[in-house]
């Protein structure tokens, strides 16, 4: 029996804040234009051009560390941190190091073992670089600075995750803080969230730490944890073999799922910060951190004890609507409208999740006005409409947002009452099927559906089963 | 106390700096680092124990501009001095990683 | 009476008055740098053109009494490190020998807005780092009064020319001495203003935390006529200070009454010229007796200034001067291998030696494991210089003493010793350190006819204080001291 190894994990996450524009000029933030268009002196480092602080950036910072229960720094600078490459214009990145907005704070995520706070060492407010295409016919490298400058957020937790499982809870915690808090959409796929893995092994029961490694390139889920699992297995190899873990930056190839060293001799890693000396400190007083605390809203945490509390939705369920925060304002505000908060959820749960996938749509697309559906719901209460043409209307709802008192009128899909009108339908079906009817009478039970189905089917589904089923019934023994 | 600068540290220094200095330019170099760190050095004849390291000479704090885009399509002045131009980007020797 | 001997005041109120036209003024200035350019080379690019276009359009606009101003119609000249919208904006520097900013820098709108002809961009030491001009790639400029001797630096063109009549008033910028010692060189008036007062934006940084703007005038009236027009809260640079109030020439009143001045034991010490020592100590003289309260002090850690200051401007210049690589703007190396070399030629090529060593020296004092030791030690000494500064106005409303050690040196005897040039900025550098007003005033010649300036330096925005002592000096003194070079060359009379 070999050595037992534990992982230890600490994540350096950049978030892409969402402010309409970069954080040092008034270039628009806006994505996927042409090359270079979103640009100024500041943001591609003309000679003279001088940065002046987006004051958004500092307050959605201030939002994010406050979520994250850090202390702010009431005293914070912004230093700079020098080297060389050409998607940075300046040749350095404004960044934090020595005196970041946020620090000593901590997510609390869920483990199979119970709950547990992954500290957060510090945030920073600093800079984006812009991008760079490798040009195949040129064999050149072309550099796009719309990117340059757009605000980012870096978090840098302790090394307190143990596995890939802790990483991505730890990862959806804070993409889910941030979408609540609106600072960031936090899409890994379009690098408004980025994370960089310092990972290490050490034998279990020991109380120092290896020697760790940094991972970049990591830019899904996926890609973390199988980046997280192949670089564990290659440490231990390591040690096994008696050889050393070199700390070095590593750059994960998801495609060959393997990575490999980023070295190289012109690459000092020495960033030679300093004070940035075109900006001036920021000072924060209890104002205004009590303002932006006064703006927080209600996050994840505390939407799903009120739900079942409040609500007495299943934790699962409730769990569902407040993925994001636009599911969960659309379902409260449903809610409030029909006072009916169990049958709201019910409708986010089986209707719109499911036509949400089937489209492939994302919350923010969600475009239906809870008014609606509040109103969906009051009509399927008091019997306006039947289950199953509710179901219909919804989809309508959900499409065009169709108001479901008119729509049900002009299309007149109200339930149909009138027993007359059931019951002549009904005979009608007992007259067209008499195979099925002596089938029932002969003691087979599953007739009964078949013909249930018909009587409905005439009926267009607008009335009510449960009477179109007494009647069937009535009309049977007779 | 006299500073030497080894070769080592000159190569070093170059990297960061991306400069490539050679020949008599690189021994006038080392020369004038020496000195004036020789120079510099002066320096530890004060006490400055206690004493903040300032940055700022001012006391100005809190400038901030508003997220209001300013800005529009900036493309043809940025690219306008571009030593080496391909359509819309700057183009640069290939980058690896 | 010539029009290249008017003050900028002078030209402007016979402008104003129709008796001397706008193309006329520049036509002077154009006239007087081409005989005089030949000798000094005082600026990098004149522009004859664009300077009779902007003339017919200001005259357009003053005859319509929509430019009212002092200044309006009057030909300057600005130092080459600040941009110029579609005009080459060099740094002196063969890196930047091709750049043509797309933007101005705010100083050189506030002229315009003022009304002012924009001549060219003068020379000066390359990306502002050298106290002789000698450093510019576009060969030295040459002092106007002697044309075997520098002009000082940095801003040695705008001195020069200014001295020469080649412009009206020029602006410079001042690290650490780059206007104030110049001035003092080349008999000219030269402010470096307080930390804040005059926008950096478009001015290419050398120390960004040090660095600032000024006027170069042919007298004191000119100076604050001109700080007035240039001063200003400019919203694109975040260390831009909202001021009380711009009206500096209000302070131009003959009276120093009860002004208290001190003069640092430290600065009449080793290596200051005994007959620059005379002319300052006269003219220090000169005030006392109009009144003011002169008396010498000690003025602390003085020595320590030059060391703090060089550890610093390097290590910011060495960041600042990052972003010229080949990349964006400026010059590429021809000839590269990858990126990397690419970087390393270009910038091996594209600057000269003065500003690599700066750039080694800063890369090295914020290097890895001597951050602490070097650029942190600075700041700190940084912090005490500005305590005794303090302490200093606490008593003395102006402090006086030389601009410079020296009078102008010879072409060539600078360069070989640093340590001994960056010694020549003694008593201007820590004025920087401590974001100080300070102003340079002539007061005398020495033997050989080199002019000898006088440095008052003021309490954080008290530019005031120093426009008042420096014009009752003037008045007092008649001028004596302010007579432009002698440039030969050929001068249409005014009428």
């Amino acid at each position: 029996m070999g050595k037992q190894y534990e992982t230890v994990i600490g994540l350096e996450v950049h978030i892409e804040l969402a402010t309409k524009t970069k954080i040092f000029c008034g270039c628009s933030t806006e994505f996927g234009s042409a090359p270079n268009t979103h640009t100024c002196p500041v943001c591609t480092g003309m000679p003279g051009s001088l940065p002046v602080l987006n004051k958004q950036v500092v307050e959605y910072a201030m939002a994010l560390g406050l979520a994250a229960n850090c202390e702010i720094t009431r005293v914070c600078k912004f230093d700079r941190k020098n080297y060389f490459y050409p998607d940075n214009p300046q040749n350095y990145q404004i960044s934090q190091l020595y005196l970041p907005i946020a620090r000593n704070g901590y997510l609390e995520i869920e483990t199979p073992s119970g709950k547990k706070k992954v500290r957060i060492h510090e945030m920073h407010m600093e800079e984006d670089a812009g991008k760079l295409v490798h040009d195949e016919w040129d064999d050149t490298s072309l550099v796009d600075y719309n990117r340059s400058g757009v605000p980012l957020v870096e978090i840098v937790s302790e090394p307190d995750m143990r596995s890939a499982d802790e990483v991505i809870a730890y990862l959806e915690k804070l993409r889910m803080t941030a979408q609540y808090l609106g600072v960031s959409d936090c899409k890994l796929q379009e690098g408004s969230m980025r994370a960089d893995v310092n990972l290490s092994v050490r034998e279990v029961g020991s109380e120092k730490f290896g020697t760790r490694t940094e991972m970049k390139n990591l830019n899904s889920f996926k890609a973390i944890a199988h980046a997280i699992e192949g670089e564990r297995q290659r440490q231990i190899e390591l040690l096994e073999e008696g050889k050393d873990v070199i700390q070095e930056t590593r750059r994960w190839d998801d495609n060959k799922e393997s990575s490999y060293a980023m070295r190289s001799k012109e690459d000092a890693q020495d960033y030679r910060y300093f004070p940035e000396p075109d900006l001036v400190p920021i000072v924060i007083d209890d104002e205004w951190i009590g303002k932006i605390r006064s703006r927080q809203p209600e996050l994840r945490d505390e939407k799903l004890k009120r739900y079942e509390s409040e609500f007495d939705i299943p934790a699962y369920d409730a769990g569902l609507i407040t993925e994001s925060r636009k599911t969960a304002e659309l379902f409260e505000k449903t809610a409030a409208l029909c006072g009916k908060p169990k049958k709201a959820a019910n409708w986010f749960i089986g209707e719109m999740f499911r036509l949400m996938k089937e489209r492939g749509m994302e919350p923010e697309e969600l475009a239906f006005s809870p008014e609606h559906l509040a109103k969906l719901i009051d009509m399927t209460e008091a019997g306006t409409i039947s289950a199953s043409v509710a179901k219909k209307v919804f989809e309508h709802i959900f499409t065009e947002d169709v108001d479901p008192e008119k729509y049900v009128e002009e299309n007149g899909l109200k339930t149909v009452n009138d027993e007359s009108a059931i019951r002549e339908a009904v005979e009608k079906v007992i007259a067209d099927n008499p195979q099925a009817v002596a089938d029932y009478k002969g003691g087979k039970e599953k007739a009964f559906g078949a013909l249930m189905g018909q009587s409905m089917r005439a009926l267009k589904g607008k009335a009510d089963a449960g009477n179109v089923r007494s009647m069937l019934m009535e009309l049977l023994k007779s | 106390m006299a500073n030497k600068i080894s070769d080592e540290t000159l190569d070093y220094v170059g990297i960061l700096a991306k400069l490539e200095l050679s020949g008599e330019e690189r021994e006038a170099a080392r020369t004038d680092m020496e000195k004036m760190l020789d120079y510099i050095d002066t320096l530890n004849e004060l006490d400055t124990t206690g004493v903040e390291p300032m940055s700022h000479v001012f006391p100005v704090n809190n400038v901030f501009r508003e997220d209001v885009v300013t800005n529009g399509d900036g493309r043809e002045e940025t690219l306008a001095n571009a030593p080496q131009r391909k359509e819309d980007s700057f183009e640069v020797p290939k980058t690896i990683g | 009476m010539k029009i290249t001997e008017l003050t900028a005041l002078e030209l402007g109120a016979k402008i104003r008055a129709g008796e001397v036209t706008v193309k006329e003024a520049v036509q002077a200035a154009l006239e007087q740098a081409k005989a005089a350019e030949p000798m000094i080379n005082s600026y990098v690019t004149l522009d004859e053109e664009g300077a009779y276009a902007q003339a017919e359009e200001i005259q357009k606009k003053i005859d319509a009494g929509e430019l009212t101003g002092p200044l309006a119609g009057v030909p300057v000249a600005v130092k080459d490190n600040m941009c110029i919208k579609g005009q080459l904006t060099t740094c002196s520097s063969k890196i930047l020998s091709n750049f043509k900013p797309t933007y101005t820098a705010e100083a050189v709108e506030n002229l315009k807005k003022a009304g002012m002809v924009i001549l060219g961009k003068t020379n000066m030491d390359e990306f502002a780092m050298g106290s002789t001009t000698e450093t510019s790639w576009y060969g030295p400029t040459k002092n106007p009064h002697n044309t075997a001797h520098v002009p000082g630096g940095s801003s040695g063109g705008s001195c020069a020319a200014v001295a020469a009549g080649e412009c009206f008033g020029a602006l410079g910028s001042d690290t650490g001495g780059s206007i104030r010692q110049p001035s003092s060189y080349c008999g000219v008036v030269g402010m470096k203003p307080t930390y804040g007062t005059v926008s950096r934006y478009g001015l290419v940084a050398y120390g960004s935390s040090l660095d600032q703007i000024g006027p170069i005038t042919k007298d004191v009236s000119d100076c604050a006529a001109f700080l007035e027009v240039i001063a200003s809260h400019d919203p694109k640079d975040s260390t831009s200070v909202e001021r009380e109030d711009y009206d500096f020439t209000s302070a131009l009143k003959d009276d120093v009454q009860g002004l208290k001045i001190g003069i640092p034991r430290d600065y009449l010490g080793d290596g200051l010229d005994p007959e620059v020592k005379e002319a300052v100590l006269a003219a220090a003289k000169v005030l006392e007796k109009r009144g003011a309260v002169v008396e010498l002090f000690d003025l602390g850690l003085v020595k320590y200034a030059i060391p703090a200051y060089y550890t610093i401007a390097s290590a910011e210049a060495s960041s600042n001067l990052e972003r010229f690589d080949g990349v964006k703007y400026g010059y590429r190396a021809a000839e590269y291998e990858g990126l990397h070399n690419m970087y390393k030629k270009t910038r091996s090529e594209g600057f000269g030696a003065e500003v690599k060593r700066r750039i080694m020296l800063g890369s090295f004092v914020l290097s890895s494991g001597y951050y602490d030791a070097y650029y942190l030690k600075a700041l700190r000494t940084k912090a005490l210089i500005k305590q005794e500064f303090d302490k200093a106005f606490e008593k003395y409303d102006v402090i006086l003493g030389p601009a410079a050690p020296t009078t102008a040196p010879e072409l060539g005897t600078s360069l070989s010793d640093p340590i001994k040039m960056y010694l020549g900025d003694i008593y201007t550098i820590s004025v920087n350190l401590a974001g100080l007003p300070g102003i340079s005033v002539p007061v005398g010649r020495d033997k050989k006819g080199l002019p000898v300036g006088m440095q008052l330096i003021g309490s954080a925005f008290a530019e005031k204080t120093l426009i008042r002592a420096a014009y009752t000096y003037e008045c007092a003194t008649g001028k004596a001291h302010e007579k432009m070079a002698e440039v030969k060359a050929s001068e249409k009379e005014v009428r």
